[in-house]
C-alpha cells in the first residue's frame, strides 16, 4: 500500500500519494497554479517562481512545483500575498520580454500571454529593460529569438534529458543570463541535430520552427503550379488537438477535406511512401542479413537520427539503411512516375509535405534529394504550421465532413500507418521481411514486444525460418548513443535496429502541437494502432498500388531504377570543435 | 579583546607542523579520536556555536544530524568562500592558524563519519592556498591524514579547491556545484546537503570560523563557556571596516557593545565624523543608524532590534555618504552577483536598482515607491536561494530606519515599526 497524505488547499481537503508536489495536488482539485518553467514531463527546475504559494507555518512562500506535500499541510494559493507575488513576478518577466505579441509566431498560443491575460495585466507596470538581440536562424529548421526568451530552461532540459545532446545551455549570470548555444554559434555548427524537442516545450516564441507557411501559400495561389501535398502518418492523430477535439482523435477525413479546401490539387498519403520504404528497407535488410554485411542495420527514416549519426558517429554511417525516408521516396516518385503520368515536368509540380518534424525541413534540402536541380520536396510544414494555415484560411476544422485521399498514392496499409509510433517501422519491416525469409505469408503480424514508449531500448529475438534475428527499437538519442557506442566497440549483436529521435516516435515529434505531453503521446500511439487494426491490408508489400508501381515503373524491388529513385547516401556533418579535437588527438 | 579562537595567532610558524606540534597542535584531534562522536557534537551544542558564515544554524545539531544520515561516503566541506562585503575574519584564521583549520576539518570528518574533507577557497584568497596545501601535505606525512589516522582505523583526506570569484558560491548548493566543475549556480532544495550534497554524497558544510573553534573547545572549553551571555555563549571573530580609524579583525566576547567595538577596538570614526549608518553581516545584512551604539553584540539583542550578526562584519559608513547612495552601491553588488536563474532575483534586483536611481535623481513618484516596496517584499518571499532572499535586507531595514529617504513619514513614537 502506498502511503497517502492528507492536506488542504484553500481549505479544500485532498488526499494524495506521498511524494506528490503541491502543483499536482492542486490539479486534483482543479486548481491550476500559474507556472512557466514547470513542465509535467520534465525534472523540476523551480526557477520562474510563479508558482509560489503560501503554506501555513512557513515564513517564505514555497514553490508549488518543487514542494512535496506533507501530512496536515495547509496551502493557500489565493491570498493577497500570493497573488501580489505571482503578479509581481509576471510583471518582472514582462519587463524583460520583447512585447510585440502581434507579430510573434506564438501569438494566441503562448503560455506567457495566457498568464498575463489571467492576471489582467493591461499595461506594462515596470520600465522595459529588454535589449535587442539578434535572432539565430542559420538553418532550414530552427529559429531562436533570444529577445523572447524567459530563461525557464525547459529547452535545455529537453535537449539534455531527452536527447543527451546539450546543444543549449545557460551562459553568463544575473541580468546577462542567457539561454543559447555555445559561443552563440549557429545551430549547424553545434551539437544540435534539429530534432525540435526544444520548440515543443518552449512556453513562448523563443524557439520555433522556421516558418514556411507563406511559401506554401504563394504556391497555392499560383495558377501555374500543380500543388500536391502528402501527410505523414502521425499528423492524423495530432491535428485535432488544436481544434478542440479530444486528444489523439483520428481526423484523417477532416484533414483531407481541409487540405482540399486550402487548394491543394491532390492530397496524398505519406503512408504510401512508408509502404515503399518498408519494401525497400526490408529487402535491403534481408540481403544484408544473408551476407552479414554491416550489421546491425539501422533504419534511416528519422532525419533527426540521421543528422545525429552524420554529426556524431559519421564512422558508422554505413550502418544506416540506404532507403530514403517515406517523405523522400514519395516525392521522388511524385516528380518522376507521377509527373510523367499527368504530363507535367518535375519543375511544374510543387510538392508539399506535412510532417511532425522540423528536421524534415533540413532533410528536404539535402543535395542527395534533388535531381537535375529540382528538389523532390519543395516545402515541409510541421503540424503546427498546418494548424496555423487552417486557421488562417478560416476553416472550421472540427465541423468538416470526412474526405478521401486521392488516387493512386492515397492508399496505404496498416504497416504504413504505424510508422508514426516508436516500434512501428520495425514492426512494419518485420511483417514484410519475415514473409520473405519464411518465403510464405505469415499470419501472426502483431509484434507487441516492440510497442510502447516505456522503455528507451526495446529488444526482441525472433526465430524466423530457422534463423535467429536480434532486433532493437530505440527512442530518443540518449538511448541511441548507448547502442552506437556498443556498435563502435564491437559489442553490439543486434541485426536490425529502429531509431526514432523523438520520444514515442513521430507522434512526439518536434513539429507537433506545443500541448504534447508524454500522456497525450501514449493516446496517439493507441490511435495509430487502431488505424492499423482496421486497415484492409496490413503488410506494406501487399499494397496493391505499390505492387502496380513496381510492376509498371520500377521493374522490381531493389532494382537499379528503384535504387536510383528510392535510395540515398550519407555524409559526415562538421562540428565547430572537430578541428580542436583533431589537434588534441595529435 | 578575547583570545580563544585566536589563541594560536603569532604563536607558531604557520609553515611548519613541528612548530604547530610544539604548541600542542593536534592534541585535540588525539583527544577527539578517543571520544564518543556524539559527545563531540554535544560539546559544540553546549557551547552554543551557531554557523558563522551567516546562516546561524546550530553547529552541534548539524554534526549530529550529519552522522545519522545512513547513506554512505559522507564528506565534510569547509566553506572558505568568504564573500560577504567587509568580511575578512576567515582570511585571518587561514593566514595565522592554518594547521588549526586542518586539524578542525579532520576532527569534523571523524565526528560525522566522513571519508573526505574539501576546502572551497574563494578565488581572491588564491595567495593563501600554498600555506594550506603545505599544511595538508605535512599533516599527511605525519599520519594525521590518509589511511588509519593515528592508529584509529579512521581513513580521511583533505582536498583543496579554488573558486572562480562568484559571491553566490558561498551558498552551499552553488559551492558544491562549483567544486564539481559546474557553473556555480544554486539549485533548489530538497535534496538537502546533508542527504545529497557534493558529488551526491551526504555533505556536512561548515564555515572556517565555525570549524576553527572546535579544536580549542576540545582542548579546554571552560574559558569559552565562561564568556558571553546566556544565549550567546563565548566569543566571536568580527571584522570591522569602512570609515573607521583602525579597521581589522577582533575577537570579542559576546555582549561587547557596538560602541566599544567601533570606538575602542576600531579606533573610532575617521576625523571624528558622525555615523550615517552601520551594516552588520555583509551585503546581505541589515543596516542601522547610530541609535544602536549601546546595543550588546549578541544574537538575542540583534534579533530584538531587527538586525542579524550574519558573517560577523561591521561596516561603518560616515556622514559623507548618503543612505540612498549606499543602497545603490549594495544594489549594484547584487545586480552583479545574482546568478540570474530565478526571476525574482534576476529581474527584481534590476528593477529595484532602477527605482533607487530615480530616488537619487529626485524624480520618483509615489507609485514608484510603492512598486519598489512591493518588489522588496516579493524578492525575499519567493527567490530560489538565500541570495535573493537576503538581497533586500539592506533596503528593507533602511525603509524602517530612514523612512524620510523614501519620502515616507517617520513612524510616530510607540507605533510598531
Amino acid at each position: 500500500m502506498e502511503e497517502m497524505i492528507n492536506l488542504t488547499i484553500n481549505n479544500l481537503p485532498v488526499t494524495v500519494k506521498k511524494g506528490t508536489k503541491i502543483m499536482e495536488a492542486a490539479r486534483k482539485l482543479h486548481i491550476d497554479i500559474p507556472h512557466l518553467c514547470y513542465h509535467p514531463d520534465q525534472a523540476i527546475k523551480a526557477r520562474c517562481r510563479l508558482c509560489s504559494v503560501e503554506v501555513v507555518g512557513k515564513k517564505r512562500l514555497l514553490a508549488a512545483c518543487a514542494t512535496e506535500c506533507w501530512e496536515g499541510m495547509q496551502v493557500y494559493t489565493d491570498t493577497k500575498i500570493v497573488r501580489d507575488t505571482q503578479k509581481g513576478i509576471l510583471q518582472l518577466i514582462m519587463a524583460d520580454h520583447e512585447e510585440n505579441c502581434l507579430t510573434c509566431p506564438r501569438n494566441g498560443n503562448c503560455d506567457l500571454q495566457d498568464l498575463c491575460s489571467r492576471f489582467n495585466i493591461l499595461r506594462p507596470h515596470l520600465p522595459h529593460v529588454s535589449k535587442p538581440l539578434p535572432k539565430l536562424c542559420d538553418n532550414p529548421s530552427l529559429v531562436s529569438d533570444p529577445e523572447k526568451c524567459v530563461k525557464c530552461g525547459r529547452c535545455i532540459r529537453a535537449c539534455k534529458d531527452i536527447q543527451g545532446i546539450e546543444a543549449l545551455g545557460f551562459s553568463q549570470r544575473s541580468i546577462n543570463l542567457s539561454v543559447g548555444t555555445a559561443y552563440k554559434d549557429g545551430f549547424l555548427k553545434t551539437d544540435c541535430i534539429l530534432c525540435g524537442q526544444c520548440t515543443v516545450v518552449c512556453p513562448v516564441g523563443a524557439l520555433v520552427e522556421k516558418d514556411d507557411t507563406d511559401k506554401v501559400m504563394q504556391a497555392l495561389l499560383d495558377p501555374e503550379k500543380v500543388v500536391i501535398v502528402q501527410t505523414a502518418p502521425s499528423i492524423r492523430v495530432t491535428l485535432g488537438d488544436a481544434f478542440g477535439l479530444p486528444d489523439a482523435s483520428i481526423v484523417t477525413g477532416k484533414m483531407v477535406t481541409a487540405l482540399k479546401m486550402m487548394g491543394f490539387n491532390k492530397v496524398f498519403d505519406t503512408n504510401y511512401g512508408a509502404d515503399m520504404t518498408i519494401t525497400e528497407e526490408a529487402h535491403e535488410f534481408v540481403e544484408r542479413f544473408k551476407k552479414k554485411d554491416c550489421l546491425p542495420m539501422f533504419t534511416s527514416c528519422c532525419p533527426g537520427w540521421v543528422n545525429f549519426v552524420e554529426k556524431h558517429y559519421p564512422d558508422l554511417k554505413e550502418h544506416l539503411s540506404s532507403a530514403k525516408s517515406p517523405m523522400s521516396m514519395f516525392s521522388a516518385i511524385l516528380k518522376s512516375e507521377y509527373a510523367q503520368r499527368i504530363g507535367k515536368k518535375p519543375s511544374e509540380i510543387y510538392s508539399v509535405a506535412i510532417m511532425p518534424c522540423i528536421a524534415k525541413k533540413y532533410e528536404r534540402q539535402r543535395p542527395q534529394l534533388q535531381r537535375n536541380g529540382v528538389y523532390d520536396t519543395d516545402a515541409v510544414l510541421t503540424t503546427r504550421e498546418l494548424i496555423k494555415m487552417i486557421k488562417s484560411i478560416g476553416i472550421e476544422f472540427d465541423k468538416l465532413p470526412a474526405g478521401k485521399f486521392d488516387d493512386p498514392m492515397g492508399d496505404s496499409t496498416g504497416a504504413g500507418a504505424i510508422f508514426g509510433a516508436t516500434g512501428g517501422v520495425m514492426e512494419a519491416a518485420l511483417r514484410t521481411a519475415d514473409d520473405w525469409l519464411a518465403q510464405k505469408p505469415l499470419s501472426e503480424i502483431e509484434y507487441k514486444t516492440v510497442r510502447g514508449m516505456d522503455n528507451g531500448i526495446k529488444e526482441a529475438t525472433l526465430e524466423i525460418a530457422g534463423q535467429t534475428i536480434k532486433i532493437a527499437v530505440v527512442q530518443t538519442l540518449k538511448y541511441a548513443r548507448i547502442v552506437l557506442d556498443k556498435v563502435r566497440s564491437g559489442q553490439c549483436d543486434y541485426d536490425f535496429v529502429e531509431v526514432m529521435a523523438c520520444p514515442g516516435g513521430c507522434i512526439g515529434g518536434g513539429g507537433q502541437p506545443v500541448t504534447s505531453t508524454r500522456h497525450t503521446e501514449k493516446e496517439r500511439i493507441n490511435s495509430l494502432y487502431a488505424i492499423d487494426r482496421t486497415s484492409k491490408f496490413r503488410k506494406s508489400h501487399e499494397n496493391p498500388y505499390l505492387i502496380e508501381l513496381y510492376k509498371n515503373y520500377l521493374d522490381d524491388i531493389g532494382s537499379k531504377k528503384a535504387h536510383e529513385l528510392l535510395h540515398t547516401s550519407f555524409e559526415k556533418q562538421p562540428r565547430w570543435y572537430d578541428e580542436a579535437l583533431k589537434k588534441q588527438e595529435k | 579583546m578575547a583570545h580563544f579562537i585566536t589563541r594560536n595567532f603569532g604563536k607558531y610558524d604557520v609553515f611548519s607542523i613541528d612548530s604547530y606540534l610544539s604548541i600542542g597542535g593536534f592534541s585535540s584531534l588525539k583527544k577527539a579520536l578517543k571520544m564518543d562522536k556524539e559527545d563531540i557534537a554535544s560539546l559544540i551544542t553546549k557551547a552554543g556555536v551557531k554557523g558563522r558564515g551567516g546562516a546561524e544554524y546550530p553547529m552541534g545539531r548539524k554534526w549530529s544530524q550529519a552522522r545519522q544520515v545512513t547513506r554512505p561516503h559522507h564528506c565534510v566541506v569547509c566553506n572558505a568562500d568568504e564573500g560577504e562585503t567587509c568580511t575578512f575574519k576567515d582570511r585571518e584564521l587561514i593566514t595565522q592558524d592554518p594547521f588549526n583549520l586542518i586539524e578542525a576539518i579532520i576532527i569534523a570528518g571523524w565526528a560525522v563519519d566522513a571519508e573526505d574533507g574539501y576546502i572551497y577557497m574563494r578565488e581572491e584568497y588564491a595567495h593563501l592556498c600554498p600555506r594550506l596545501i603545505n599544511a595538508i601535505e605535512q599533516a599527511r606525512q605525519r599520519g594525521f591524514l590518509g589511511k588509519n589516522i593515528l592508529g584509529s582505523g579512521f581513513n580521511y583526506d583533505i582536498h583543496l579547491y579554488s573558486g572562480a570569484g562568484a559571491y553566490v558560491c558561498g551558498e552551499g548548493t552553488a559551492l558544491i556545484r562549483s567544486i564539481e566543475g559546474k557553473a556555480g549556480r544554486p539549485r533548489m532544495k530538497p535534496p538537502f546537503m546533508k542527504q545529497s550534497g557534493l558529488f551526491t554524497r551526504p555533505t556536512c558544510l561548515n564555515n572556517v570560523e565555525s570549524l576553527s573553534i572546535v579544536p580549542h573547545l576540545l582542548h579546554d572549553a571552560a574559558p569559552y563557556l565562561a564568556q558571553g551571555t546566556e544565549n550567546s555563549i563565548g566569543t566571536k571573530l568580527i571584522s570591522v571596516g569602512g570609515n573607521v580609524n583602525k579597521p581589522g579583525v577582533f575577537e570579542i566576547p559576546f555582549g561587547t557593545t557596538i560602541r566599544q567595538i567601533i570606538y575602542d577596538l576600531a579606533g573610532g570614526i575617521q576625523e571624528n565624523r558622525s555615523i550615517r549608518l552601520i551594516q552588520f553581516g555583509g551585503a546581505s545584512g541589515k543596516i542601522a543608524d547610530d541609535s544602536v551604539l549601546d546595543l550588546p553584540y549578541t544574537y538575542e539583542d540583534f534579533a530584538a532590534h531587527n538586525l542579524i550578526i550574519g558573517s560577523g562584519s561591521i561596516l561603518v559608513i560616515d556622514e559623507r555618504m548618503s543612505v540612498i547612495d549606499f543602497l545603490r552601491a549594495t544594489q549594484d553588488f547584487f545586480l552583479h552577483e545574482s546568478c540570474g536563474q530565478c526571476v525574482p532575483c534576476r529581474e527584481g534586483n534590476r528593477q529595484i536598482k532602477f527605482f533607487l536611481d530615480k530616488i537619487k535623481a529626485g524624480t520618483q513618484t509615489q507609485e514608484d515607491i510603492e512598486t519598489m516596496l512591493t518588489f522588496a517584499k516579493v524578492m525575499p518571499l519567493s527567490s530560489l536561494c538565500g541570495l535573493g532572499e537576503t538581497a533586500q535586507n539592506a533596503l528593507q531595514s533602511a525603509i524602517k530606519v530612514f523612512p524620510e529617504v523614501f519620502g515616507l513619514m517617520p513612524k510616530a513614537q510607540g507605533e510598531q515599526a
